[in-house]
Parts: C-alpha cells; sequence; structure tokens
C-alpha cells in the first residue's frame, strides 16, 4: 500500500441511450491503480469492464464521475478533452490485433505512428525507436517492413504492445489482450506483460473476462457485474476467500483442469438488461442467499478486511 | 467401448484448395465414439479438430474440399461416400450437430417455431399441430421458461445462452444417436457455459446419444469428456481416457498445451509457454510437425513423420521417444 496511486477514479457513471431508455452501463465505479502494480478488471460481457477502460483512455466520454491520472484532475465528462502531456502518459492494447492494425501499414509505421502523432522525431531517431520497440516485444528488429497479415496472432498482439509503448506510457490499459489468442500463444503474451512492467515499471489495468489469465498478472483484482465494482482484493485473497456470492459463483462455474468432478453449483438466470434497473442488489435475481433488504437497497463497496472490499448485505456488521 | 463403435473415423485426409494447389487440412485422422459416449476432440486453431468433425457430415464447401482418403463408418455406411440425398436423412436426424455461434446459425427472418419445427416435419413427417406441440416440449426440454410464448419470437429477442438453448433443442429434436458440438461455449460467459454444459449433460444421459465435443478449452474437456482426442497441425497427437491424459499426458505438444493454461487455483510467478507458434497447413515439416517447438526433438523426430503408437491401456501418442522411454520425462 506504500506506492502512490496514480489513477484514481471515483463514482464513474456511464450511461446510453437506447430505444428511448437509459442503460447504465457503467453505475458507480470507484477504484485505484497504484504505481508500478495491476489491476486486473474482471466481469463478464455487459459487466461494463470494458467501457470502464475506454473512458479512462478518453475512446469514450463518462456520464458524470471524476477521474484522477497522474494527480492532474480529468474532467472526463462530454466536451472536455484530455491535456495531451496526460494522454500520452496512458496507452491502450487492443483485443484484437487482426482488427487493431490497418492491415495497409507496414509494422514498422504502425508501431512509429505514435511518434508521427506526437512530432519532433527525426527519420533515423524514429527508425532507431521502432527497432528498439521491436526487440523490446521479442520480434526481430528486421521484420518491419512486414505487413500484419504477415505475422501470426500473437506477434500481431506484440506489434500492438510495441505500439502502445511507442511513448513511453507509465499506465497501458489492455483490453481482453490474449481473448482472442490460442492458450500457447496466451502464455507468451502474458509473460512479455510480466516481463516489461518489470523492465519500465508500467502500471496496467488488465481487463479480461478469463479469471485465470487475471490471476496470472494482476497484483489486485476487481469483480464487475452488471455495470458497478461487486468486489474488489488482492488477488489471492480474491481467488481463496471470495466473499462476494457472484465472485463465488464466477469462480466456481470455471471448468478445471483435473478430472475429478466436484460438480460446480451452476447458479441460474443470466446478466439483467440494465434498462429495466434492477431494484436493490443487482445481483439479487440470480443469488442463492439474498433475502429481504437485497430486493430494495443497493448495498455499497465497504472494506471488510484490510484492503478487500465488496458490496454486499451478508457482509455489512449492522451498525 | 469393447465391441463394435458407434461411429469410426478412419485414415480420414481433408484437402482445401488454396493458392497453391491442395493443402492438407487434416492427414491421417483416426478417432471413434461409441454409443452414449462423450469424446472430446481438443486442439488450438489450425489443428483441425473442427475440420475433422465437419467431414463426418460433409458440411465443408464442396468446391474446395477434397476428401483424398479415409472412411468415416456409421453402422455399416460409409458416410463419405454416401450419397447426398441419404447422407440429408442422416443430418440433422441421426447425427445432429449444433455450433460456436448461436447467432449465425439461427435464421434470423425465422421464428424460433419455424425452425425448431423444421426437422420435426423433415424427419419425422409430424404434422404443423403436432410439430408444434412437440417444439413446445423440447423448449421446456432446454428449460426455456414460458416456452408457449418464447416460441413465436425470433431469434435476437434472446439472450446468447437462449439461443444456444435453442439450437440445442433443434439439435436434440430427432432424438439423434450424435451429437457433433463444435465449441458449444466459446462464446458463452462462463456462468452460462456452465448452465449448458449441465443441460448437455443431462440431455446425453436422458437420450442416451453420444456426443462429440470440439474446444480448445482443456478445462471443458475435463469435466465433460470421457476420451480425449488432442490434435495439433492437422494430426492426431494423442489419444486417452481423460484422467490418463490429464495425469500422464505422453505427448510433448500435450503436456506443454496443459502446463500452458494459466492455474486459477495457484499463483505462479511466470506461465510455462511452448515456443514458437503454430505452422500454417500449407508449411512443408518433414518430420513430426511439432519438432520445430519441441524441446524434446531427436534427429529421428525430423526424418520422418512419427505413427500413433500404442502406450498400452488404449492411451496412443504419436512420439515414438517418449514411448520408448516410458511416457513422461
Amino acid at each position: 500500500m506504500s506506492a502512490a496511486s496514480i489513477v484514481v477514479v471515483r463514482d464513474l457513471v456511464k450511461t446510453f441511450a437506447a430505444r428511448g431508455a437509459l442503460l447504465r452501463a457503467v453505475d458507480g465505479v470507484s477504484f485505484d491503480v497504484r504505481q508500478g502494480e495491476t489491476l486486473g478488471l474482471v466481469g463478464e460481457s455487459g459487466s461494463g469492464k470494458s467501457t470502464t477502460g475506454r473512458i479512462l483512455v478518453g475512446l469514450e466520454a463518462a456520464t458524470s464521475g471524476s477521474i484522477n491520472l497522474f494527480g492532474q484532475e480529468i474532467s472526463s465528462v462530454r466536451g472536455r478533452v484530455t491535456p495531451g502531456a496526460v494522454r500520452r502518459r496512458l496507452q491502450f492494447v487492443f483485443q484484437d490485433p487482426q482488427n487493431s492494425l490497418n492491415p495497409r501499414m507496414r509494422a514498422q509505421d504502425a508501431i512509429a505512428e505514435p511518434l508521427d502523432v506526437a512530432g519532433g522525431w527525426s527519420r533515423s531517431a524514429r527508425s532507431d525507436r521502432v527497432r528498439e520497440l521491436l526487440e523490446m516485444v521479442g520480434l526481430p528488429r528486421s521484420c518491419g517492413d512486414r505487413f500484419p497479415h504477415e505475422f501470426s496472432g500473437g506477434q500481431r498482439q506484440r506489434i500492438g504492445i510495441a505500439r502502445a509503448l511507442a511513448l513511453k506510457p507509465d499506465f497501458v490499459i489492455c483490453d481482453e489482450p490474449v481473448s482472442s489468442l490460442d492458450v500457447s500463444m496466451q502464455a507468451q503474451i502474458v509473460n512479455l506483460l510480466l516481463d516489461l512492467q518489470e523492465r519500465l515499471g508500467l502500471s496496467y489495468l488488465f481487463i479480461a473476462h478469463d479469471l485465470a489469465v487475471v490471476r496470472s498478472i494482476s497484483a489486485r483484482v476487481a469483480v464487475m457485474y452488471a455495470g458497478g465494482i461487486v468486489e474488489i482484493a488482492p488477488k489471492r485473497e480474491l481467488y481463496t476467500s471470495p466473499l462476494h456470492p457472484y465472485t463465488q459463483a464466477l469462480l466456481a462455474a470455471v471448468p478445471r483442469m483435473t478430472s475429478n468432478r466436484a460438480r460446480a453449483a451452476v447458479i441460474t438466470g443470466e446478466l439483467p438488461s440494465q434498462i429495466d434497473a434492477v431494484p436493490g442488489c443487482t445481483f439479487h435475481p440470480r443469488c442463492p442467499f439474498a433475502f429481504e433488504r437485497c430486493r430494495i437497497e443497493k448495498p455499497k463497496l465497504r472494506e471488510i478486511a484490510p484492503g478487500h472490499l465488496a458490496a454486499c448485505h451478508l457482509h455489512e456488521t449492522p451498525a | 467401448m469393447a465391441e463394435q463403435p458407434l461411429l469410426s473415423v478412419e485414415n480420414l485426409t481433408v484437402q482445401f484448395r488454396g493458392d497453391n494447389g491442395w493443402v492438407n487440412a487434416v492427414e491421417g485422422v483416426d478417432f471413434a465414439v461409441g454409443a452414449g459416449e462423450c469424446l472430446g476432440i481438443v486442439g488450438e486453431s489450425g489443428s483441425g479438430k473442427s475440420v475433422s468433425a465437419l467431414s463426418i457430415l460433409k458440411l465443408h464447401s464442396q468446391a474446395n474440399t477434397r476428401y483424398a482418403s479415409g472412411t468415416i463408418r456409421y453402422g455399416d455406411r460409409d458416410l463419405l461416400t454416401l450419397p447426398q440425398r441419404r447422407l440429408r436423412q442422416v443430418r440433422g436426424g441421426e447425427i445432429a450437430m449444433i455450433f460456436q455461434d448461436p447467432m449465425s446459425s439461427l435464421n434470423p427472418v425465422l421464428t424460433i417455431a419455424d425452425q425448431i419445427m423444421e426437422p420435426l416435419r423433415q424427419h419425422q413427417g409430424l404434422s404443423v399441430q403436432a410439430a408444434r406441440r412437440k417444439a413446445i416440449e423440447l423448449l421446456e426440454m432446454v428449460r426455456i421458461s414460458d416456452a408457449s410464448r418464447r416460441i413465436d419470437d425470433y431469434p435476437h429477442r434472446l439472450s446468447g445462452g437462449m439461443r444456444q438453448r435453442v439450437m440445442i433443442a433443434i439439435a436434440v429434436a430427432c432424438r439423434p444417436k450424435i451429437l457433433i458440438a463444435d465449441e458449444p461455449t466459446t462464446a458463452l460467459d462462463v456462468t452460462i457455459q456452465s448452465q449448458i454444459l449441465e443441460l448437455l449433460r443431462e440431455l446425453q444421459r436422458e437420450i442416451g446419444m453420444a456426443v462429440i465435443l470440439i474446444t480448445h478449452d482443456l478445462g471443458v474437456v475435463a469435466q465433460f469428456a470421457q476420451r480425449v482426442v488432442v490434435m495439433y497441425a492437422g494430426r492426431v497427437v494423442e489419444t486417452a481416457s481423460v484422467p490418463a491424459l490429464f495425469e500422464r499426458p505422453m505427448h510433448p505438444y500435450t503436456e506443454g498445451l496443459i502446463r500452458a493454461v494459466p492455474n486459477l487455483d495457484e499463483d505462479v510467478h511466470r506461465l510455462t509457454t511452448i515456443p514458437g507458434s503454430i505452422p500454417d497447413p500449407s508449411t512443408l515439416i518433414a518430420g513430426c510437425r511439432f519438432s520445430p517447438r519441441c524441446r524434446e526433438a531427436v534427429k529421428s523426430c525430423l526424418a520422418e513423420p512419427p505413427a500413433l503408437v500404442d502406450a498400452g491401456a488404449g492411451h496412443f501418442a504419436r512420439c515414438p521417444p517418449r514411448i520408448a522411454a516410458g511416457g513422461i520425462s
């Protein structure tokens, strides 16, 4: 807990207009990311995890809430632009390197594009930097003149990472960076991200649906459900003693690679549509432990054990 | 699987038309499934797992596909040489299939009713009214609540999990002997995945059908299948019972793959990787197709393609050096 927080998000809300109603994609999300750490953000589709990442990097405008990046207050609300100096320290790695790289652009130009946009790089400094980045992500220095289709999926993701690192950011948001890759490639990319973090002192927000991948890279993990964070804890605690019934269900649902078939308790139902807002706790319709209060009052995220927060009435000591 | 298996694929080679002639997508593939059994076929992209499964019902485009060798024995018939008209009686009747993406495999302009009733009218010759009654029963069987109302919905009104339930209802409509499930839960969230796998398990028991489950997810195979075939670059590299495969993998690729999966129940410092990447089907590799990535490759591995060798107790691996050494190193 000694390291300073470089990202502070408070009460972030994002609503979309959908068929005349309001869809609350992100509904009051708060978290910190500390210098040099990885915060994992897990959730199923529609949980709001990707929208949260996109707001931080400025791809979406928030409806309300505050974001503080590197000690500077950023108004994320529509119409206000993140200062370039702040934006440069914050980069994004996309899920699908197939679609996020321009198929007509050579690898070296894709990697150098942020340098070109920032300006002030001579031709030789630019090409030196590109070769340095290629090497950093484990690609041959000579492959810069190839096009995206000449690379494998794993190699394309390495190019995506090199591009994100071009301007020496402090904080990188990775949105499902390995979910389109095969297992054997996935492990290589996770290890690369870990190596780069160690070497460059990067902080990550690692957004993914795969709980095991998130465990392998994160220091702390936040679990999102229906637009809100339901639990956040140091990784070991979250995986060994999850407090929120949703986290417990999520962990139980993952099929393990053992032939021992201790059948997981299957939770019923599906994610609520965020248009007809569920009163009370968003998880109560699927929660096996729900009681009267859960149907009426929305639980707040509060600290249950040191550093371990959960939004669940089961874990509240009555005042 | 003591006697005659229900379906057996022998020495199947499927070729696709490439830019420079025909390319082997799968080569010399053998596997068999017994009545009521669940066989898992696992592999990464390009392994040929889906190509093999789609070949059972000859669902590849005819213009660009060639079945260069092999037989697919089902009863006393060879499905590969069966005339189209007779194959159509098997498809969706005795052998049914579900796919990864239920949105693109359902017709968006037809209601759920139209789509479930079709196989019932086609294969069982039911009247419209009888087919509709049966369709509602099927939706209830796949645990869709309020089935008599839901049946008139269009697919876009349903969630991904619901759509997959509808696909399953269509597939089991004629009580098939074999259900081929190609990545049936890959597009679904993990809590929905466990619901769908549980449903498949119950239906398998109820109907007594065999399931061929194609997946990239080793956890899904471990939880669902009895036997497993591991494919790599178009070939079967290992086949074994599920407990044997996970406790004692014989092939270095299988072992590498199992180790590369991040562990949900343990903290590790770094993940174990398999170096290199999956070869393109058109890449010529003289010996073992895994040898360029294998840490244990010896001279003989590079010289000629290894055979699938019996290691005893129904465990086969395409790695002569490992088997000679008695399995795991």
